[in-house]
């Protein structure tokens, strides 16, 4: 491991989908927790607890789709294009869950508001699963020609381990959003969130488990740099430490703690992820040789250097906003006449 | 079909059924920045209720603009991979500019302006008004800065190395302020400004009709038709100065917008006509010399037409000519509707108009209409290319996505937009029935 630019590169993009992953996954998990409040205050309150910042949270994932293409444009062509039918449901997702949460509260009606709420949630989840079922195949290998194409069907990508680390994804945001609905609520709804986060706990550690042991067992490039470099089982210790944390601090009352315990793990896992790819990209499998590799799949030093410039006056600003914005929405959701 | 078609026909319509909002937020949000600055001068509490108002309608038009946004983000790698791998190192940076300078300036800030009424104070609020209308200015800079590279490339070279071919950057600036970028981006800001001040305008002109909301309506109107009016003018301006641009830049297409086909001789301006591509004649009615006039300012210059072109290196003419010239008709009667407006209500006389009041209401379309023909002058008028001279679209497709796969996405596109838009006209409906919350105490503000 050397820090070159194409190194910091891989940092920075990493970076942006984690902010995406610690962001909207809460936002993600409250969506997929929302079917699980019966009445329509309580629907109402988590809407409204994700209410001013989902919308900023999705900017992580635009923009870090900006910085692929910008950065490593070979991994956004063959990535998009080869995963078509995938990425096109996780639009189509995206798209109904942004209206969902627009068009919900605008009318009164019971079968109005459950068809929202049904769209917002199924939505939800399709996302979370979709995104982990991307990251699994770019981990385990995916069929790649000399020209970096993609050479296998929609029906491959759903193979048993992307469809495993789709179902943990899912397991990580109900974790990380039934935390984020105990911080915003009070009352029933945060003893219910309370339920929900102990089974999201138990739910998440099942499946990192598994993960954790297939991946060793089945992808064992993906633990290559953490058998060369032995100080990064900080990573999984941490991200194991960052979760039994979560209980604890819920116990003393200290939630913001036990969310930003949440967090911890969140970023832990994807700094794991990150670290096990490098040097690649995209895995190719079975011809490793035809990888994407932060090498091939970049873009000219010039642009690389241009962009770091970019991103060296952008990203302060880009934490100050979402810092304020977190600052100001900060304490418990309360329902008022501008609200969903 | 084949993918190619199918694929073209999925960006044409995804991308145009998405400008339908941002010229809306780009234009409203300028209005919104004069409203509540008008509030904060006044504290008047009428300007609390209009600025309340709109902010609500400017939240469904932003929501649609986001749902629909992010499938162009994304769209370049789905269908255009090759074309992706082609411009990534140039055209790239200028989409990764937009997402760090622009979307969460605008996102951010919307928070505040959406939902923060209670927990900021009228001047905060204010400056996140500001903020997300710059951020959606923004946007519009580096979206049409990259669309821009795409006409009239710049600051790149092109590099093989291996089996791929692709441009990269040289000069950064050189790329950004590439000889179509200036132009453009003016012209689009008037376009958006055009689209927001006559939602205003038609609104208000039909809560007058009705007879209700009437101050507030007044009011309203005015500030529409005041930006209304700067906006159209500048916009002449704009149109001329990106029209002559285009004769520098791109000849081809020039000569598309008005069907000229001789390589070397003065160019007629039609009113309207039908190009007869086969024979490469125009049938209609026509101000002889007048292109070359504007171009050059001699009604007897040459201009070089599409003969200096072999066909497949022509745009598709008869469409390039019908979508600019609906374009410049609607800019020429948007010219009319505001300072029609503009003179009737310095006479005093606008508000018993209701001839005039009906035109105003039914105005709206109009900036959208050209908006849209406008884009597909723009697209089109560079066709064979996607990247002007450089990148052919028939070169720029996704190797790997068949027919069957865009087909299916292609349906579901249209089934999910039709219903997004029967929504979004049924929601925005019962926003403008309900009307203004005019009660006279300002609710909410922390002092």
């Amino acid at each position: 491991m050397n820090l070159d630019l194409n190194s910091i590169w891989f940092v920075l993009v990493g970076g942006l989908f984690a902010g995406y992953a610690v962001l909207d996954g809460f936002d993600l998990g409250v969506g997929a927790l929302h079917l699980f409040a019966r009445s329509d205050i309580d629907r109402r309150m988590l809407l409204n607890s994700i209410g001013p910042v989902w919308d900023g949270n999705e900017v992580w994932l635009v923009t870090g789709g900006g910085a692929l293409f910008a950065a490593f444009p070979e991994v956004y062509a063959s990535v998009f294009s080869g995963f078509y039918l995938a990425f096109m449901l996780l639009l189509f997702a995206l798209i109904f869950r942004a209206v969902a949460i627009e068009f919900r509260s605008k009318r009164p009606g019971a079968t109005w508001r459950t068809s929202w709420d049904i769209s917002f949630s199924a939505a939800s989840i399709l996302s979370a699963l979709l995104i982990g079922v991307a990251l699994g195949n770019i981990a385990y290998g995916i069929p790649l020609d000399a020209r970096h194409e993609f050479a296998g069907s929609f029906l491959s990508l759903l193979n048993p381990y992307a469809l495993l680390v789709g179902v943990t994804t899912v397991s990580l945001f109900v974790m990380h959003g039934a935390i984020y609905v105990v911080i915003k609520t009070e009352g029933e709804l945060n003893a219910r969130a309370r339920h929900w986060t102990r089974n999201g706990i138990i739910f998440f550690v099942i499946m990192y488990a598994v993960t954790t042991m297939v991946t060793l067992l089945y992808v064992p490039h993906m633990t290559e740099l953490i058998r060369a470099y032995p100080v990064l089982f900080v990573l999984p210790v941490l991200n194991v430490l960052a979760i039994a944390n979560i209980p604890r601090q819920i116990h003393r009352g200290r939630e913001f703690q036990a969310f930003l315990s949440s967090c911890a793990a969140v970023f832990a896992l994807l700094a794991l992820f990150g670290f096990g790819m490098y040097p690649d990209m995209v895995f190719s499998s079975p011809d490793a040789g035809n990888s994407l590799t932060i090498y091939n799949a970049a873009s000219s030093a010039p642009t690389l250097k241009i962009m770091l410039i970019i991103a060296a006056m952008g990203v302060p600003l880009v934490l100050a906003y979402t810092i304020s914005i977190y600052w100001i929405f900060r304490g418990k959701v309360k329902i008022e006449s501008h609200s969903y | 079909m084949d993918v190619l078609t199918l694929s073209r026909l999925q960006f044409g319509f995804t991308v145009g059924f998405h400008y339908i909002f941002p010229v809306l937020s780009i234009g409203l949000g300028l209005l919104l920045v004069i409203m509540e600055g008008m509030y904060l001068r006044t504290r008047k509490p009428l300007y609390h209720a209009m600025t309340h108002f709109w902010v609500k309608i400017f939240g469904l038009v932003f929501a649609l603009g986001v749902a629909t946004g992010i499938v162009m983000e994304f769209q370049f790698g789905t269908n255009w991979s090759t074309y992706s791998r082609y411009v990534g190192d140039v055209f790239g940076s200028a989409l990764a500019a937009e997402g760090i300078f622009a979307f969460f300036l605008e996102s951010g800030f919307l928070a505040i302006l959406l939902f923060g009424w209670n927990k900021v104070g009228p001047k905060m609020h204010f400056f996140a008004t500001v903020m997300v209308a710059l951020g959606a200015h923004f946007s519009a800079i580096w979206i049409v800065v990259a669309n821009s590279w795409q006409q009239t490339p710049a600051g790149h070279h092109v590099v093989t190395s291996g089996l791929a071919t692709r441009a990269e950057i040289v000069d950064f600036w050189q790329m950004v302020l590439n000889p179509s970028s200036f132009d453009r981006i003016w012209h689009v800001f008037m376009g958006c400004w055009q689209a927001g001040a006559f939602f205003v305008i038609s609104v208000s002109a039909w809560y007058l009709l009705r007879r209700r909301h009437t101050e507030f309506a007044r009011i309203s109107l005015k500030i529409g038709l005041m930006v209304a009016v700067i906006a159209s003018m500048t916009q002449l301006v704009s149109g001329h100065s990106s029209a002559q641009n285009v004769a520098e830049n791109q000849p081809a297409k020039l000569a598309a917008f008005e069907g000229h086909y001789p390589s070397a001789a003065p160019a007629d301006m039609y009113l309207f006509g039908w190009v007869d591509e086969a024979n490469g004649a125009v049938h209609g009615v026509k101000l002889p010399g007048m292109l070359s006039f504007l171009v050059n300012g001699s009604t007897d210059a040459p201009i070089t037409g599409l003969a200096s072109f072999p066909p497949d290196q022509r745009p598709p003419v008869n469409i390039v000519f019908q979508t600019y010239h609906v374009m410049v008709a609607v800019g020429m009667a948007l010219i009319l509707f505001s300072w029609l407006g503009l003179i009737c209500w310095w006479r005093g006389t606008l508000w018993e108009k209701r001839w005039l009041l009906w035109v105003l209401v039914v105005s709206v379309l109009l900036p959208q209409i050209a908006n849209q023909v406008g884009w597909i002058t723009a697209e089109v008028g560079r066709q064979p290319y996607t990247v002007y001279g450089l990148l052919r679209t028939s070169e720029s497709l996704s190797q790997v996505v068949t027919s069957g796969e865009v087909l299916s996405s292609i349906v579901a596109f249209a089934l999910i937009y039709a219903l997004l838009f029967v929504l979004f006209i049924y929601l925005l409906n019962e926003k403008i029935q309900t009307g203004p919350d005019e009660t006279p105490e300002p609710e909410g503000h922390r002092a």
